[in-house]
């Protein structure tokens, strides 16, 4: 019994999707989909995070709530609301099927949940595979769409074979170490430490490729612009955030503290992946003109900056950690919001996600302008938002470690990532609104109470960061 | 009673609630439905005076602290401080606090913001509310600049501000406007951003040696750094200023920039944005790094001379005024980096004074642009001739403004450039006499274009009937002929102001200079004889 205790935050996602399967079950043609089962769910699992706070439970020996899973538990719990808030106008107007969406939605954190939580290897490839399959679906959740289908049999295609990879690594792992529990892995691997066989090195590489993969850090980021572009984009703000900050859960955990003996080895190869990634991500998303497409290499570009945050982990001073985790969260309320924006704006015939649709927003739609604002210059990490303070942390971490040429990247290629966010505005304020402007619909109460939200909480993080600093520093004082 | 953030945060609350007054959101709707407009006029008359209104009482309250300010050599370094700690995790604090440069830089901006959005209601006819809005805002991110005491809180208000100026460049400009405002903005940011790697890595340097986590400004500026490291963070400090101040060659958007922005944005820019690239000198660069700072004096020197013949030559060739206008602050400015540079007493006091003569004199040469480009919607120093027919009282204006940004005896310009001059003949001469060409060539240019627009018969027709100054425009310019004859005749408030902190900083520097003079081979002439301060 006691080890249930551990895993009550995911117990309580997963009964809400199976609740809301149930829903869908016994619906009426034509009657509303609950979607309050979700919120009670996702907030109930906050909630029971914040009461698993410092109590280090551990369940079968394979999950472990220890504060850096509660810490990602919550970041997901709020992703998950604020996608869930702005997701019925969505569904309604581009006629998606509710049932299915509410439970793949929450299946799909129930598993990043458990991937921030497991302690072992067998388990995280688990936890990536439930909440893969149900994100695979979700993005060609609009079945008549072309687009959507080539997104989500890429993404299918290219996530099944870096999930390959994961597993090759795993099995590696076991046959140098003899174990998958993170712990017997870490130990092993400190007696080896020194002389590091061929076959472990190829464990630790094919892992790094599987984490690669999954947070779309280049090389690896090819399915990420198409998938993104199709799948419907609010489905592309929760996995822009959601499925990243589950990744990236497990590679700081797995990297940052099991694999931390071979530190020297890894180190600089994931420097390498995060200098592509950054100017990867920024270089090629100055020419897009697509701003779905812009956000995706957005997206990768801000892999990147967390992968500074990783590179700059130090078992003795885990500010590379701290950072990471803050950055996560920051980041997370920041990009569903920016996507949250641009899924309002769309309608039943077009997604209006091109940079001309954005032309003279401001005269029709002042709120929605200021708001993608907003969240366009947190990302370009001005102050006083949460992208500035986020920023600031994983660069405070790469200086602390001597990485100053990490930083210098990362803080030239934040100013390149500028031009582009600045073009939108520029889009929105500064020029004149097309002859005959697209159609906006009106937004629900309900959703713009989640872009309030994200909105609120970007300003809280970015001008009162200290407690969530505080929070996310304990999270990492006690990772395993 | 927090009267320093009561200065700095007053414009941005009165920002927040402007549209809220101004209902903004009625006149967005009313403007796409077309009715009422007289409605709508009078909601901008109420928003312009509302906001006219917030910059004066922070004008009032800059006095304020000025009244309250202490300038006895024995006074606290800082006054008005004020600290709570903020993010103690990281050792960021809330610091704020003034010294005399501080004081006389806030007092400034106090001052030209309300002529600035004063003299732009003749311009902005559209979107009156979010124009005082970003004005406003812009405010207090250069207010914050100038107090801040500790590095986060000031690299914080420094980043914040280039987002009101974006948006003001970019929505009310002129045709180019979207360029010059997208360059802007990328070009200062890529400057700072490698100023905030130094921030991270002093700090780090500060904990290292001390254990401590400070963004303190007065504990990092006894922090003892290894020469190399110094000199590579002066240098990320220097580029992020020298971009800002702008020095040559790197003043390559400040044409854009203050030829496509409006009038109050040019005001602002040249007025105030400008002297936070200095100000960043005198406070940052020169005593967080005395030693690099003394090594590359000599080249920040030669880029600052090269900045004021290349400025003043280029300005003597503009067609259009405010092109013409802006250049010459490359010219201007190149003096006060000069002074910096000289760190003797007369150059920083001259630097500091320049300052403050630029903001005046060059803010109002703005303004007068702005008015002639207004009547006649061109810019061109060939459309016009003859004004002073035309309207006598405008032309007055401009004729003592420009005489006062040339620097003539009397008006405030020369007493900043003489004071220069005296600071760098002592420190090295060769710099001085560069430099001084740079003030016959700033009457060349001045008064070239002066006589071409204002003297001579009225060769296009368009130009006979243009009416003369209107009380606004008055109100506008009068203060700023005041301050500037004022400022010519009476600096001694001034000087009183700034000299504890000139000193300081002054002896900071100075104390580093003895160890690496010895080093460089000493400038072919010296001078050894004390120069009366006048």
């Amino acid at each position: 019994m006691s080890s249930l205790v551990a895993i009550i935050p995911i117990l309580i996602v997963t009964l809400s999707a199976l609740a809301a399967m149930l829903a869908e079950a016994f619906r009426e043609p034509g009657e509303r989909m609950p979607a309050g089962l979700g919120l009670i769910g996702l907030v109930g699992a906050i909630l029971a995070s914040i009461f698993l706070w410092d109590r280090e439970a551990t369940a079968f020996g394979v999950v472990l709530a220890d504060n850096f899973a509660l810490f990602v538990n919550i970041v997901l719990g709020i992703v998950g609301i604020l996608t869930l808030l702005m997701s019925s106008d969505v569904i309604d107007r581009e006629r998606l099927p509710a049932g299915e969406y509410y439970a793949l939605m929450l299946f799909a954190i129930a598993g990043m949940m458990l991937m921030a939580s497991a302690t072992d290897l067998l388990v995280i490839f688990l936890a990536l595979e439930v909440f893969s399959l149900a994100v695979y679906v979700l993005t060609g959740i609009r079945r008549a769409s072309a687009a959507g289908a080539e997104a989500a049999f890429k993404y299918f295609l290219l996530g099944a074979f870096s999930s390959a990879f994961f597993l090759y690594g795993v099995a590696f792992t076991f046959a140098v170490t003899g174990s998958t529990r993170l712990d017997r892995v870490g130990a092993e691997l400190a007696r080896q430490a020194n002389e590091p066989g061929i076959l472990l090195l190829i464990a630790v590489g094919l892992l790094m490729v599987g984490f690669a993969f999954k947070v779309s850090a280049v090389p690896f980021h090819m399915w990420t612009p198409d998938a993104y572009q199709g799948a419907p984009t609010i489905v592309t703000g929760f996995m822009s955030t959601a499925v990243k900050a589950a990744a990236f859960a497990a590679f700081v955990r797995v990297f940052a503290s099991t694999l931390e003996p071979l530190q020297q080895q890894w180190a600089p190869l994931l420097w390498a992946i995060a200098v592509a990634t950054m100017i990867g991500g920024t270089v090629v998303g100055v020419v897009q003109t697509n701003v779905k497409r812009m956000l995706a290499y957005s997206s990768i570009a801000h892999a990147g900056y967390l992968l500074v945050g990783l590179v700059a982990t130090n078992p003795s001073r885990p500010v590379g950690q701290a950072a990471v985790l803050f950055y996560l969260l920051s980041y997370a309320v920041t990009n569903v919001g920016a996507f949250g924006v641009v899924a309002m704006l769309g309608t039943g015939e077009r997604p209006h996600d091109e940079l001309d649709d954005f032309r003279g927003l401001w005269q029709r739609r002042p709120g929605l302008a200021g708001l993608m604002t907003v969240f366009l210059l947190s990302l370009g990490g001005f102050p006083p938002t949460a992208g500035f303070i986020g920023k600031w942390y994983i660069f405070n971490a790469a200086v602390q470690e001597g990485q100053y040429w990490l930083a210098i990247i990362g803080v030239l290629t934040s100013v390149v990532s500028v031009f582009f966010y600045v073009r939108v505005i520029v889009m929105m304020y500064m020029t004149e609104e097309a002859a005959e402007a697209p159609p906006t619909p009106a937004l629900s109460i309900v959703a713009a109470a989640g872009l309030t939200f994200a909105v609120i909480a970007v300003f809280y993080l970015g001008v009162l960061p200290t407690r969530v600093l505080d929070l996310a520093a304990q999270s990492v004082a006690t990772i395993f | 009673m927090p009267l320093l953030s009561l200065t700095v945060f007053l414009p941005l609350l009165g920002a927040v609630l402007l549209p809220v007054v101004g209902r903004e959101r009625d006149r967005l709707r009313q403007a796409s439905a077309g009715l009422d407009e007289a409605r709508r006029a009078e909601s901008d008359r109420l928003v312009r005076y509302l906001a006219l209104g917030v910059s004066l009482a922070v004008f009032v309250l800059t006095l304020v602290l000025w009244a309250g300010f202490d300038s006895s050599a024995s006074a606290p370094e800082f006054q008005f401080v004020e600290q709570h700690a903020w993010i103690p995790a990281f050792g960021i604090s809330y610091h704020v606090g003034i010294d005399g440069i501080s004081l006389l830089l806030i007092v400034l901006t106090g001052f030209l913001t309300p002529l600035a959005l004063l003299g732009s209601w003749g311009q902005i006819e559209r979107k009156v509310a979010a124009f005082s809005f970003f004005m406003l805002a812009l405010e207090s991110a250069m207010l914050g600049v100038f107090v801040s005491l500790d590095l986060f809180l000031f690299y914080l208000f420094w980043d914040a501000m280039l987002i009101p100026m974006y948006f003001l460049i970019g929505i009310w400009g002129y045709e180019r406007r979207i360029y010059a405002a997208v360059k802007f903005i990328l070009y200062t940011m890529a400057g700072s951003v490698l100023m905030l790697v130094a921030i991270l890595g002093l700090a780090y340097l500060n904990y290292a040696a001390s254990g401590e986590w400070s963004f303190n400004l007065l504990d990092l500026y006894g922090l003892e750094l290894p020469a190399q490291t110094a000199m590579w963070f002066f240098l990320a400090f220097t580029v992020a200023f020298a971009i800002k101040v702008p020095l040559f060659p790197f003043h390559t958007w400040l044409p854009d920039a203050h030829v496509e922005a409006p009038t109050a944005g040019s005001v602002i820019l040249a007025g105030v944005l400008l002297k936070m690239g200095t100000y960043g000198l005198v406070r940052f660069s020169f005593p967080l790094f005395p030693e690099a700072a003394v090594t590359f004096a000599p080249y920040l020197a030669g880029l600052a001379v090269v900045g004021i013949v290349y400025g003043a030559l280029v300005s003597m060739v503009q067609p259009d005024l405010k092109k013409l206008v802006a250049y010459s602050s490359v010219s201007h400015l190149g003096f006060v980096v000069l002074g910096i540079c000289a760190m003797n007493t007369q150059g920083v006091e001259g630097a500091v004074y320049q300052m403050l003569n630029h903001g005046v004199s060059t803010g109002a040469l703005f303004l007068i642009v702005g008015m002639l480009s207004d009547r006649r919607h061109t810019r061109l120093i060939a459309e016009f001739g003859g004004l002073k027919k035309v309207m006598p009282r405008l032309s007055a204006a401009f004729l003592l403004i420009t005489l006062s940004s040339i620097g003539l005896p009397g008006l405030n310009g020369f007493i900043g450039e003489f004071l220069i001059l005296v600071g760098a003949f002592r420190w090295d001469p060769r710099f001085a006499a560069i430099a001084a060409s740079g003030v016959i060539l700033s009457a060349v240019y001045m008064l070239w274009m002066f006589q071409r627009v204002n003297y001579g018969p009225v060769t296009n027709d368009k130009n006979q009937n243009l009416p003369d100054m209107s009380r606004r425009e008055g109100w506008v310019l009068v203060p700023a002929i005041v301050m500037a004859v004022v400022m010519g005749v009476v600096p001694g408030p001034f000087m009183r102001a700034m000299a504890p902190a000139v000193d300081r900083i002054v002896q900071r520097v100075g104390q580093h200079r003895a160890a690496v003079v010895q080093q460089i081979p000493a400038p072919a002439v010296t001078i050894e004889r004390e120069t009366p301060r006048p």
